[in-house]
């Protein structure tokens, strides 16, 4: 990984101007949850209330943010959003599109499912469409629906026994 | 004495275990790494390190533990498994050695097989121990990966392909540098160790994550490529930028100094060592190193012999009679230091100090004691109270054990692991700081005040007031009496009055404030009155040793500056080392006869000496230094003197003998220490009587801004200056007028506009950090030169371009 070169851009970030109002109210929420020298356990949820205000990804300065709200170094935000496969540190589509390959989707035609989908955005895994509708993820583990494969996840919900009708009609669904 | 901690920790309970058939015990919560380390059994390992949070994560420590009778079935990471009563440990069994053999076959996928161009090859714990626990042929054929590179500044250089995800690094500038800037990111194979946002690691101790890190992933900029482990004659030297006296070898090659690693000394330097000592060699080279001397021959400064030199030299000093005044730099050895006292005392002047920054000398100036309290035990104190002190640039490694205090609390069993606390937290020591300006400790301070220079006795008496100091001077009582009385002081005395143990931290803002006198007073009531002990930072390697051997005079460093002598001496002292620059200047040019005896004959020597002999560095002299602690440190040179430089100690015989002085006809070192012996082991010569008068007390007009001359980190002293690497370093910023909003709206400095400083122009940095009525500029740089020293008044207006 290079590293992003963007230190002196986001070493002075204020959380109060990079976060929304609705986005302090989710960490607070979640820090209540946890014991007061405990902050950085919400750093996940933070990271998540992050990632949404700003469309489906994070930037340097929204990380460094959320650790700064939380009390923590801006360091430990990067870890968590590069070490979880639901935070994206770069810009993608704004509609996640998540198809497991996974053992039992994969037996139940995965392939097949993504094929389709690739075809039909014109986009190969790991990338989003030139108008920024839609991200295929690249790689997506069992998500623990093996009994509705081939499933997939769109902006956080399940699409389960999915054909390539089912998968062009929710695609196209997508604003 | 009721500063010294109390030794409150329960008694010590002993586990009885075995390791390999041999009884072994240790303290109980002791890991087994920690047991058979301590009973030089060995166990291979990466992650783990004495001084550092306990990770697991290499997994090459896997031992095999029977309990009860019974084998634990899956191999246990001796750095994370606490001993147990009965059990029994085999770290060569057969199952043992198989899962050591494995780890390191894992560990091996993805290293570069490319010793012979890396650095850490010969002194690498990674190539150690595959050779003592791996296999001997790879059955790896696959692809191994590349990691992108980070520029982490110009003192570690990376290499991070090498890297074996030990996380040591990480755990350094986390735990113990407290910056938090390393960090592992991503995961499974794409997992890297490195800062994510490319920044350089700004810590004043990033040095030492070189020698922390087990492989070659990163490893010493400066020393890059200049030669092989094998190559190297180690020399135990010591760092000479603090009065800690850091332990450390010197590492040189045919007598050049290439490196500096630590010398491990629990009491002084554990076994950490501060950028500064780590990378000041790269200053003995510096282009402008005098290695000839030099005398003043019709206007001209030609090239001379020794004998000629010294002739010279004694001549000139005849001449000026008694009129002849010394400065020495603070990191001159005891015997140089006492030497030179005795020639200059022997001429008939009493006028020689190593005290350059000191402005207030109406007490004596700082009288070169001890701490109270070891540097080890403040480590262990339960509340502190800084003064005037960025303990973090004065001191690097006296800051790190504040630091742990306040980390971690005294009262738990040591063999406890340090857990990863919320940083946002404070559980150890309570630490409380009054400076004039907001210095950035890398730890959370219970209590913090700023106050600019003038203002700053005020708000001692205050302080001093809610601690119930009566003053024994009337001046003094009037004024505590006069003070106001503040609630959070009477809170922070509480604090230190409470506490086990606790200390006062005095530091540099004291020392040359212009009223130190007053602050060091009642720095000292204060401690007295909260059971505190008073640890005043002596400003200089060897500012303890150079006060017990009497290379000091009560006027000070002041007489001469106010008065130039007819023949003045400077002993490796150069004009950035004086709280005035200016005044040193007129000094040296006012003198009739001015002799540069030290190690860098740079232009203004040039312009201004007589004579210029010579000399040689700590590193490269036989001498004793003093530290903070009053540990007394002989050494023998580490590497070669350049040119015909020669030892200080040499030319003072040579000259001392040359004016008839007595007591310069000694033979050897041997018999300067032996005579300074009974010296170096009193208490020195400051301790003041009670009759002491202080000083009127001066009030600064109001609405002027009174400077703030705190000492770069890495402007120090002559070596540092000439460091490269450390100068390329952030932690040393470039001069600026550092000014808050306020004030610099008021003067018309915002806007990106510069400034104009008694006639210096500097760029202005609006600076959150700075109090109201005063302008943070550091000392030390050539571009300040000129400017009043700490809490003078400047006077600042805009520059119209």
């Amino acid at each position: 990984m290079k590293a992003t070169g963007n230190f002196d851009k986001v070493k002075d970030v204020d959380p109060m101007q990079v976060l929304t109002a609705e986005t302090r109210a989710h960490i607070d929420h979640w820090t209540a949850k946890f014991p007061p020298d405990r902050k950085r356990s919400a750093l996940i949820q933070g990271l998540m209330a992050a990632q949404e205000q700003n469309g489906g990804h994070l930037t340097d300065a929204l990380m460094a943010a959320t650790a700064k709200y939380l009390g923590q170094p801006p360091l430990y935000a990067y870890e968590v959003a590069t070490f979880y496969s639901m935070f994206e540190t770069r810009l993608v589509g704004r509609h996640n599109v998540a198809v497991c390959t996974n053992i039992s989707c994969w037996l139940n035609g995965a392939d097949g499912i993504v094929q389709h989908c690739e075809k039909k955005l014109g986009v190969k895994l790991g990338e989003s469409t030139a108008d920024g509708r839609v991200y295929l993820k690249k790689e997506e583990e069992c998500l623990a629906a093996c009994c509705g494969a081939p499933m997939m996840v769109v902006d956080g919900h399940y699409h389960e026994k999915l054909t390539p009708e089912k998968v062009d009609a929710i695609l196209d669904a997508l604003k | 004495m009721s500063a010294q901690p109390k030794d409150t920790a329960p008694p010590v309970e002993m586990v009885e275990f075995e390791v390999d058939g041999h009884p072994v015990s240790a303290p109980k919560g002791s890991m087994i790494i920690q047991a058979t380390d301590a009973a030089k059994i060995p166990v291979p390992r990466f992650c783990y390190h004495e001084k550092l949070p306990i990770a697991a994560n290499c997994r090459q420590c896997m031992v095999e533990v029977e309990m009860g009778g019974k084998l634990v079935p899956k191999p246990q990471p001796a750095c994370a498994t606490p001993i147990a009563p009965g059990m029994k440990v085999f770290t060569r069994s057969p199952n043992a050695m198989k899962w050591q053999r494995n780890t390191m076959e894992f560990l091996l996928i993805n290293h570069p097989l490319d010793c012979p161009i890396c650095d850490q090859g010969g002194e690498c714990e990674l190539q150690d121990i595959s050779m003592g626990y791996g296999r001997s042929v790879t059955r790896f054929t696959e692809r191994k990966r590349t990691v992108t590179d980070e520029n982490i500044g110009p003192l570690v250089a990376t290499e991070m392909t090498r890297c074996i995800h030990c996380t040591r690094c990480v755990r350094f500038v986390g735990e113990i540098a407290g910056t938090y800037e390393m960090g592992d990111m991503s995961r499974g194979d794409s997992h890297v160790i490195g800062t994510y946002i490319g920044r350089t690691i700004e810590s004043e101790l990033s040095g030492n994550v070189i020698d922390v890190c087990p492989v070659g992933a990163l490893t010493d900029k400066v020393f890059q490529f200049k030669a092989r482990a094998w190559e190297l004659i180690a020399k135990p030297s010591i760092g000479y930028h603090d009065a800690l006296g850091s332990n450390l070898w010197l590492h040189t090659k045919r007598g050049q100094a290439l490196r500096a690693v630590p010398r491990d000394n629990e009491a002084i330097n554990e076994c950490w060592l501060s950028d500064r000592d780590r990378y000041s060699h790269q200053g003995l080279y510096a282009d402008d190193r005098a290695e000839k001397p030099l005398i003043r021959k019709g206007g001209e400064l030609v090239e001379v012999g020794w004998d000629e030199a010294i002739a010279f030299v004694a001549d000139g000093l005849k001449k000026a009679g008694s009129d002849i005044g010394a400065l020495v730099a603070p990191m001159t050895s005891c015997e140089e230091g006492a030497l030179l006292a005795q020639l200059v005392r022997g001429l008939g002047s009493d006028r020689i100090d190593h005290r350059l920054r000191v402005q207030d000398f109406s007490d004596g100036g700082p009288s070169g004691a001890t701490f109270e309290m070891s540097v080890e035990d403040v480590a262990r104190v339960s509340a502190a109270l800084i003064i005037g002190s960025n303990v973090r640039h004065e001191m690097p490694l006296l800051n790190h054990r504040l630091r742990h205090a306040s980390r971690h609390d005294a009262s738990k069993h040591p063999a406890s692991n340090p857990a990863h606390y919320d940083i946002s937290e404070v559980h150890g020591a309570k630490i409380f700081a009054i400076n004039p300006v907001r210095f950035e400790y890398n730890f959370e301070l219970a209590g913090e005040k700023v106050f600019a220079p003038q203002d700053f006795v005020d708000a001692m008496l205050c302080t001093a007031k809610a601690a119930g100091v009566q003053g024994d001077d009337r001046a003094l009582a009037e004024a505590i009496a006069a003070a106001d009385d503040k609630e959070d002081a009477r809170q922070w005395v509480a604090a230190l009055r409470d506490a086990p143990s606790s200390v006062v931290v005095v530091g540099d803002a004291v020392t040359q404030h212009p009223q130190a006198s007053w602050l060091r007073v009642l720095a000292r009531a204060i401690a007295e009155a909260t059971n505190s002990a008073y640890n005043e930072l002596p400003s200089g390697a060897n500012a303890v040793g150079l006060a017990r051997v009497g290379a000091q005079s009560s006027s000070g460093a002041k007489a001469i500056f106010d008065h130039a002598p007819k023949a003045l001496i400077t002993w490796q002292t150069g004009s950035q080392d004086a709280s005035v620059p200016a005044a040193y200047d007129k000094a040296r040019e006012n003198a009739e006869f001015y002799v540069y005896a030290g190690a860098f004959a740079c232009d203004g020597v040039k312009r201004t000496a007589d004579a210029v002999l010579p000399l040689g560095l700590p590193p490269e002299i036989d001498g004793t230094w003093v530290n903070v602690d009053g540990i007394v440190q002989a050494l023998a040179a580490g590497s070669a003197l350049p040119g015909e430089a020669r030892p200080g100690w040499k030319v003072l015989r040579a000259l001392g003998a040359a004016l008839g002085v007595a007591g310069f006809d000694f033979v050897d070192l041997k018999d300067v220490h032996a005579r300074i012996a009974g010296d170096l082991s009193g208490q020195g010569t400051g301790d003041r009587g009670p009759g002491q008068r202080l000083p009127a007390r001066t009030t600064a007009p109001e609405g002027v801004l009174a400077r703030v001359a705190t000492v770069g980190i890495y402007r120090t002293d002559a070596v540092v200056r000439r460091a490269k690497a450390l100068q390329a370093h952030p932690l040393n910023r470039a001069p600026a007028l550092r000014i808050c909003a306020d004030d610099a709206r008021a003067l018309g400095l915002l806007g990106g506009v510069k400034a104009d400083v008694d006639g210096v122009t500097l760029p202005v940095v609006i600076d959150a950090a700075v109090p109201k009525g005063c302008a943070w500029i550091e000392a030390g740089f050539a571009a300040t030169a000129a400017l009043p020293p700490h809490g003078a008044a400047l006077s600042i207006k805009a520059v119209t371009a």
